[in-house]
């Protein structure tokens, strides 16, 4: 899946927001068919951690590669469609419906409309295709985050708190996504507060305290 | 599996536009506003027949800039970083992005404008001269604001006091529009040629639009 190897590489990347080192220093190496497991207090830098390998952040210092683009350069525009990113709000439009919020997606990104479909069939929400994300769960729009992403079937997971709001099968339907997604020669970054759920998928864990990986 | 450039522009147009529709806050909150301000002015002033007309059309103009920025700018404060995100990682351009933002707001100032106009021609009394202008003037106003509001949108959207900096970046920029389309108008009323003022608001609509286009992912970038 992944051409020429490693899938993160960061070397001594520092992010800032303003005059504050939100990340220090980080070292960090993913290989194809790895999963990895981060854990830290709240604010630790989790989320920023997800967003940088999102290539949705520039860091400040250090070098960095995810899927072979190089992270302080315009290469990461090219690799963001294969990276499926869930954040631990969900990126939903309140006003559309599960469906409509799918379709756009897929229409942006040129995924057959069928897809649509079989992605909120295969999470359990083909009954509410056309709710109102507004009138959804926390648990259904979190679900259908998870739509989002087997339409898209991305080659790097990024996931920020995947078990939180979800039930026993939506849970087992997120690790199967994780091993699928590794088996496959991709790879995840799990960020939990859960750690015994994440380790059961985690090829390796790190711990995350202001802003420094240990 | 990667899209056009005109599709993923025409994607943000249509879910936009649909946002719009079930939220309905251009509808059934700018629009009236819009309307009220009309109506209130000639009761504020007076009902004198040859003032009102004398005023109505510039007047017309000033409403549609006022509350037109706020349909431009509504995205400011209706998009989350989260959505913001998908957005990104779905690969769209950020370009096309700002193309089809703009365009959802031009389709709605155009309608806002054509309820505006005719609620200003019945209740000013103004003349129709020169109304065969009035397509072009609104097609150049429509693009201008739209384009204008949502680079506006898009720098303020990157920052924390987001909402406040709005009127400040668009009042001053959205003058040439105003001066342009009333002075189109005038111009015709006293029998002159109004090439000058179109063509003012054309040369300010291609500008905001290569603006808004070259800065699309640096904005993106910063937020």
């Amino acid at each position: 899946m992944v051409e020429n190897g490693t899938i993160v590489s960061l070397q001594d990347i520092s992010v800032r927001a303003g005059a504050t080192h939100i990340l220090r220093n980080v070292i960090l190496n993913v290989q194809p068919g790895e999963a990895v497991g981060v854990f830290g207090a709240n604010g630790a830098g989790k989320t920023t951690l997800l967003r940088l390998l999102a290539t949705l952040l520039k860091p400040a210092s250090g070098s960095g590669v995810v899927l072979g683009a190089d992270l302080n350069n315009d290469e990461r525009y090219e690799v963001r469609h294969r990276i499926g990113y869930i954040g631990h709000v969900p990126g939903l439009y309140p006003e559309m419906t599960l469906d409509e919020n799918l379709s756009f997606i897929a229409t942006a990104m040129g995924i057959d409309g069928a897809a649509v479909a079989s992605s909120l069939a295969a999470v359990g929400l083909a009954g509410a295709a056309d709710r109102r994300a507004e009138v959804c769960s926390h648990g259904m729009q979190r679900r259908a985050e998870f739509a989002r992403i087997l339409m898209a079937q991305p080659e790097f997971l990024l996931l920020d708190e995947p078990h939180s709001a979800l039930d026993g099968s939506a849970v087992d339907l997120v690790d199967d996504l994780v091993r699928q997604t590794i088996e496959a020669g991709g790879a995840a970054v799990l960020v939990s507060h859960d750690r015994s759920r994440v380790d059961d998928l985690a090829t390796f864990s790190v711990e995350i305290a202001g802003g420094t990986l240990s | 599996m990667r899209t056009t450039f005109r599709t993923q522009a025409m994607a943000i147009t249509k879910r936009d536009l649909m946002r719009e529709r079930r939220s309905g806050e251009v509808l059934w909150v700018t629009l009236p506003f819009g309307a009220i301000a009309l109506l209130l002015i000639p009761i504020a002033i007076g009902t004198d027949r040859p003032t009102l007309r004398a005023i109505g059309i510039g007047l017309f103009w000033v409403i549609v800039m006022l509350f037109g920025v706020l349909i431009a700018v509504r995205q400011a404060h209706t998009e989350t970083q989260a959505q913001r995100d998908v957005v990104a990682l779905a690969g769209i351009d950020p370009a096309a992005g700002y193309v089809g933002r703009a365009l959802a707001s031009f389709f709605l100032l155009i309608g806002f404008e054509a309820v505006l106009a005719v609620v200003t021609v019945a209740l000013y009394d103004v003349p129709l001269d020169g109304w065969i202008w009035m397509p072009l003037v609104m097609v150049l106003v429509g693009a201008g604001l739209s384009l204008l509001g949502t680079l506006a949108a898009s720098i303020v959207s990157t920052g924390r006091s987001a909402s406040a900096l709005v009127p400040l970046l668009v009042a001053p920029l959205s003058v040439p529009l105003l001066i342009g389309a009333t002075q189109t108008f005038e111009a015709l009323r006293l029998g002159r040629s109004s090439l000058t003022w179109t063509l003012m608001m054309t040369i300010v609509v291609l500008l905001l639009a290569i603006a808004g286009v070259l800065s699309a992912r640096t904005l993106q970038e910063s937020g």
